[in-house]
């Protein structure tokens, strides 16, 4: 419970911590934001001119703490101002529209990603000496070294414009509606597959390094060698003895790694033109859109940080060392 | 130590092919005006202008882009500042990491939880799109901004491996004995404690040196960097700018991210290499 009430402690303040941040940057910056903002609205009326700037929580007249609060204020009450790339559409509802499809595409993504790429480490781990598994490795290692854009980049060239096996880009094809039912939740997943694969192949070697590592150091324990002295099953071995044991830094980095999983599926949004947040935050950026780019950052940072919580909950329940209060 | 560490990082097959890769790049860079058969923006000599959108021939090695500049060109002048942001933002890194490490990790107490906590905050905050948010609101573009903003998002991992690990080297006998000998702290820190983690600011500087180099790509990718100097990131900008792509050039955005990818490989090697040196469990029999 103690380990639990720390934890949540300090989800909390990092939280805090995170959204303090997204209010000083503009502020510590040399550049003016709102200044921007101002040129990019000419045209808009005087009145609608001052609720954007109060928005945007950048009134010259009030002293820089009653900003400060009036910006906590307003997130509590979900209130995150307006895009001045949308306008006058708010931040939330734009960001709203692109949450579903970095989720579900992130998610299946990742999920994959971390299953498939703990298969493969626990098998190379345990088959280490030979040549088919450090040629396994090899190739991660080498993957791992390319940024994931161009790798999506390659994708794209080869099954998409070469090859014409997957689209361009998008989330599903032009014409279909979400009113088509299966059609388009076929659509969808068509065009998903290729930015999926992206994400999929570039995280993918940390999975296998992060699990094939700890097999390895796990593998040395005296235990494994009396189940080995014992004549157990080796499948029974790798599997209930080794790969239990050594998996738990897999599933914690699971949760720690949707951070990076996230900032990989921006690239990849990007390159595919794929509609979600980070397709979003590069068309932000391009725009200048000061408000819309602080709420998907502070949208990004408050998931990864839902995500740590959920990992340490996890390894609370799987490790009772851990549970117990982390003492002997 | 050191020499013993150096003789053993020859003579790993991985580290060497690593060191090898590194030094061809970095005579690649060096030698750039020699090795290059134009400059990175030229698009004309005596003979005329050249082509634009040529793919590979015999004037053009490796085709030019749609301006018309020799690509083989671009990809030997780019390694110059590719390779040098890479290698600085991986020292800076590494060196903020060490001392910060270092510093919680023997100094514990108040000073410890302090630094430990920023560290963790560091640490949560996804480091890319905090990166991309900060270098779209600094107004200088170039390759200044990009390491500073790189280095200070990039410490945070660093600093908690050499915190663990200089606290678990603080436990052993000859720090103690140095401790009750009264030793200075920062004699104890840079002679007892140091030498003894060596292998682990290499691995440190090399990883933060690939995240780096992958990190600049990003960022000039993204169009955040000097769009206007030649690097492998900004190459792979104005070809995905220009629709490289969809016109079939596949020379243009290919080399840049192979440097890249070659680059990154070379120093995820060495660092496979001193895994396998300091930790003799994965070392091979």
């Amino acid at each position: 419970m103690k380990y639990f009430l720390r934890k949540l402690f300090w989800f909390i303040f990092a939280l805090y911590i995170a959204v303090t941040i997204n209010f000083i940057l503009p502020r510590l910056m040399p550049g003016d934001p709102v200044s921007v903002l101002v040129n990019r609205l000419q045209g808009v009326d005087e009145n609608s001119m001052d609720a954007i700037r109060a928005a945007f929580g950048v009134d010259t007249e009030k002293s820089i703490v009653t900003q400060y609060f009036e910006y906590l204020g307003n997130i509590l009450r979900g209130d995150l101002g307006i895009s001045t790339s949308n306008y006058p559409h708010k931040v939330w509802d734009v960001v709203a529209t692109a949450l579903p499809w970095t989720i579900g595409l992130m998610g299946i993504a990742t999920l994959f990603s971390f299953l498939i790429g703990t298969v493969i480490g626990i098998v190379i781990a345990w088959k280490r000496e030979t040549k088919l598994a450090n040629g396994v490795l090899g190739v991660f290692l080498f993957i791992r070294s390319f940024p994931y854009f161009w790798f999506g980049l390659i994708l794209v060239y080869f099954f998409a414009f070469h090859r014409q096996l997957f689209p361009l880009g998008g989330a599903f094809a032009i014409g279909v509606t979400r009113a088509d039912g299966w059609a388009f939740v076929r659509s969808v997943i068509y065009h998903g597959i290729l930015p999926g694969l992206t994400i999929a192949i570039s995280s993918m070697g940390y999975w296998m390094l992060t699990i094939r590592n700890n097999m390895i150091n796990v593998l040395a324990e005296d235990y494994i060698v009396v189940a080995k002295a014992k004549g157990l099953p080796l499948a029974r071995i790798r599997n209930r003895y080794a790969a239990r044991n050594a998996i738990l830094p897999s599933v914690s980095g699971f949760a720690m790694a949707l951070g990076f999983v996230i900032s990989g599926s921006l690239l990849t949004e990007m390159v595919f033109s794929y509609p979600g947040i980070g397709f979003m935050l590069y068309q932000a950026v391009q725009q200048q859109d000061y408000p819309l780019i602080q709420a998907i950052f502070l949208f990004i940072a408050v998931s990864v940080m839902v995500a740590n919580f959920l990992s340490d909950l996890v390894i609370m329940f799987l490790d009772p060392r851990v549970r117990d209060g982390g003492k002997q | 130590m050191i020499k013993d560490m150096l003789k053993l990082f020859i003579e790993n097959r991985k580290a060497l092919a690593g060191v090898i890769i590194l030094g061809l790049f970095i005579l690649m860079a060096l030698l750039a005006p020699l090795l290059a058969p134009y400059g990175p923006k030229q698009d004309s000599d005596d003979l005329g202008r050249f082509p634009l959108m040529a793919a590979p021939c015999d004037a053009h090695p490796l085709g030019t882009t749609n301006a018309g500049y020799d690509i083989l060109s671009q990809l030997i002048y780019g390694s110059r500042v590719t390779l040098t942001v890479g290698i600085l933002t991986g020292l800076l890194t590494s060196f903020i990491s060490l001392s910060v490490g270092l510093f919680s990790g023997y100094l514990k107490g108040a000073a410890d939880d302090v630094i430990s906590f920023i560290t963790n905050i560091f640490l949560v905050i996804p480091s890319l799109p905090l990166v991309i948010v900060v270098a779209s609101y600094v107004p200088m573009r170039g390759v200044v901004p990009i390491i500073v903003v790189l280095a200070l998002t990039g410490w945070a991992w660093g600093a908690r491996v050499v915190r663990a690990q200089v606290m678990s080297v603080g436990e052993r006998e000859f720090v103690k004995v140095a401790e009750v000998m009264g030793e200075n702290s920062l004699v104890i820190v840079f002679r007892e404690i140091l030498p003894n983690i060596i292998s682990l600011v290499m691995a440190i500087f090399f990883t933060s040196t690939i995240a780096a180099i992958i990190g600049e790509a990003t960022l000039e990718f993204i169009g955040l960097g000097n769009v206007s100097t030649v690097t492998w990131g900004t190459m792979l900008f104005w070809a995905q700018n220009n629709a490289a792509l969809l016109m079939n050039a596949w020379w243009w955005f290919l080399p840049p991210g192979l440097g890249i990818g070659l680059l990154g490989t070379s120093f995820a090697l060495m660092n496979f290499a001193i895994d396998e040196i300091s930790n003799p469990k994965i070392r091979k029999r």
